[in-house]
């Protein structure tokens, strides 16, 4: 385990050294990480951030030297905590955390799916077929950054995979669903990006009059499911993170 | 009460010191660029710290009270007045009832922290008033002020009650915090930071080049991140690493070799080398830089950047204990 400084408020602790050969091992370690990390309440930790291989720990230098932690070697203070904290972790893969699968409505219309045709001849197969693969995996939401609430999933089938576009566009449609490289993923809110979009969801992703604000965590389990227009335009969908903590509850 | 923004000026928006704890959700720090500028303009008017100002870039503003206040400033090297008396900064002044004060484009810097006693009473979204401009929320309406609009400022604190007593008659208050704290702008700054976690993607060569060379500020620097043109730093592998967190201060390296400075509105997460991380007491000095301001960068160590920090926050203790007297 590599921990290094980020800064001076903040340090990267890398927990796994591999993503690409096994990306759901390198999840639930982050996720085990992060949980342990979390219940540690090192002095002076502000808050986490998850992210494919690393769980980074943001702190306030000020409270952490008023805990006790030498000025001169705070990082190496924070360190040593670290360390202690993710050594306690039991065996990771044993026990992995049971999140439930989020259904996510998508409408794959060629009107909202504005590259489907692109990433159909990229991977020399007709957009239903494309639509066919996407809806027919399970992802798992790796981090959610770039903007409020938008999730990076992994488990997109290969032959999916397709290169971010050349020329980003300036504006994407609040609930856009794009493919960028071998990840597939949701602008929560409008905004610029590169990535090819395939479809459209009517679920409200990013809500900052709720807490918490998103819907899709690092951890979760997604399913993509095909939607009409009429139900697309029928409806936006709100769903807060306590409706969905309750689903998952019932799910089991 | 409000007060009415009768001119918005360039960019101005609500800050306060921004949200924490939302960074795994995809939610920017946020806040004042500024945060120790707009902490001890606070105090200045007898505010909590925390409470939220206006951040007012390239000046502008043309703001009427209602009823009265007290307005400290804390920035670049702006032109501010309240009526048509010029107002330092660091300076409290008293403002009274249909009264203004306004404030110049700046000679030296690029932004401003005025705070108002009572602060500014935007709801509170997700444990601020900082308007999140990249993703449309908080602030007023999730944008920058506009023309005409009214600012909803909260009661006076009973300490600003004393203080607008006290300044009724002489207006402007004689005391002020250190020149650097209500002055940080530079011409030509030297920015502190700490070698990056990343280094290591970049060829040597560029590692040098960040320390010796000059860099220019390029004109689509915002507050998600400061642009830098310069030498360019030749990274030693052209594809980007997997994203990771990202912090304001953060230096990173994209493709084209031309650095960029992260600042509180930056995402949370990135894929670009982290070549180096100004240290924290010297963002308030990034946040001047204006385009086509030259800048350099010298490395220090995490310890000294912790020093700083450590000792920042011990003379604002201090500054805070000193100034009590005045309130009373």
């Amino acid at each position: 385990m590599e921990v290094t400084p980020l800064g001076d408020s903040a340090v990267l602790i890398r927990v796994a050294e591999n993503f690409d050969d096994a990306p759901e091992h390198a999840l639930e370690k982050v996720l085990a990480a992060q949980r342990a990390l979390s219940a540690a309440k090192i002095p002076g930790m502000v808050e986490l951030v998850p992210a494919y291989t690393t769980v980074s720990l943001f702190y306030d230098p000020v409270r952490a030297i008023d805990a006790g932690a030498p000025v001169e070697n705070v990082f190496g203070w924070l360190e040593q905590r670290i360390r202690e904290v993710i050594a306690k972790i039991d065996n990771v893969s044993a026990n992995p955390i049971k999140s439930a699968v989020i259904d996510v409505p998508v409408c794959y219309d060629p009107e909202f799916g504005l590259d489907l045709e692109d990433v159909a001849r990229q991977a020399g197969i007709n957009p239903n077929e494309v639509v066919d693969l996407h809806v027919s995996a399970e992802y798992r939401v790796h981090c959610v950054g770039f903007i409020g609430g938008f999730p990076f999933l992994g488990g997109l089938p290969r032959n999916l995979a397709t290169p971010r576009r050349e020329t980003p566009r300036k504006e994407i449609p609040a609930g856009s669903v794009g493919i960028g490289g071998k990840q597939t993923g949701i602008y929560p809110i409008k905004s610029p990006g590169g990535w090819n979009i395939i479809g459209r969801t009517p679920l409200r992703l990013f809500d900052p009059q709720k807490n918490p604000p998103i819907v899709l965590r690092a951890g979760d389990r997604v399913r993509f499911r095909p939607i009409t227009r009429e139900e697309l335009e029928g409806s936006t969908i709100e769903r807060t993170g306590a409706e969905r903590d309750g689903r998952a509850a019932a799910k089991g | 009460m409000n007060a009415t923004a009768i001119r918005a000026g360039f960019l101005t928006s609500v800050q306060d010191l921004g949200r924490t704890s939302l960074r795994e959700f995809g939610i920017s720090l946020g806040g004042a660029l500024d945060p120790h500028a707009l902490r001890v303009a606070n105090l200045l008017v007898g505010n909590a710290e925390s409470a939220a100002g206006l951040e007012i870039t390239f000046g502008g503003l043309r703001l009427r009270f209602a009823d009265d206040r007290i307005v400290a400033w804390c920035g670049g090297d702006f032109d501010a007045r309240v009526g048509s008396t010029a107002l330092l900064s660091g300076h409290p002044a008293f403002v009274h009832s249909g009264e203004e004060f306004s404030i110049d484009s700046p000679m030296i810097g690029r932004r401003a922290w005025l705070a108002i006693s009572g602060g500014t009473d935007v709801p509170i979204v997700l444990g601020s008033r900082s308007g999140d401009l990249r993703a449309g929320f908080g602030g007023i309406k999730g944008r920058p002020i506009r023309d005409g609009e009214e600012i909803p400022l909260g009661e006076n604190p009973a300490q600003s009650v004393k203080l607008i007593e006290k300044l009724r008659a002489k207006k402007i208050a004689p005391w002020k915090p250190p020149h650097d704290w209500s002055s940080p702008a530079r011409r030509e700054p030297a920015l502190r930071y700490t070698r990056g976690a990343d280094a290591g993607q970049c060829v040597p060569a560029a590692l040098e080049l960040f320390r010796s060379a000059r860099f220019v500020v390029s004109p689509d620097s915002d507050r998600m991140g400061v642009r830098l043109d310069g030498p360019t730093l030749e990274r030693s592998n052209d594809a980007d690493l997997l994203s990771e967190a990202v912090a304001p201060g953060t230096v990173q390296v994209p493709p084209s070799g031309q650095p960029i400075l992260l600042l509180n509105d930056c995402q949370t997460i990135g894929g670009y080398p982290k070549l180096a991380h100004v240290i924290t007491v010297d963002l308030r000095i990034a946040a001047q830089l204006r385009p086509s301001d030259s800048v350099r960068f010298r490395e220090v160590s995490l310890a000294d950047a912790h020093r700083a920090l450590a000792e920042r926050e011990r003379d604002l203790e201090q500054f805070r204990r000193g100034i009590e007297s005045h309130f009373k």
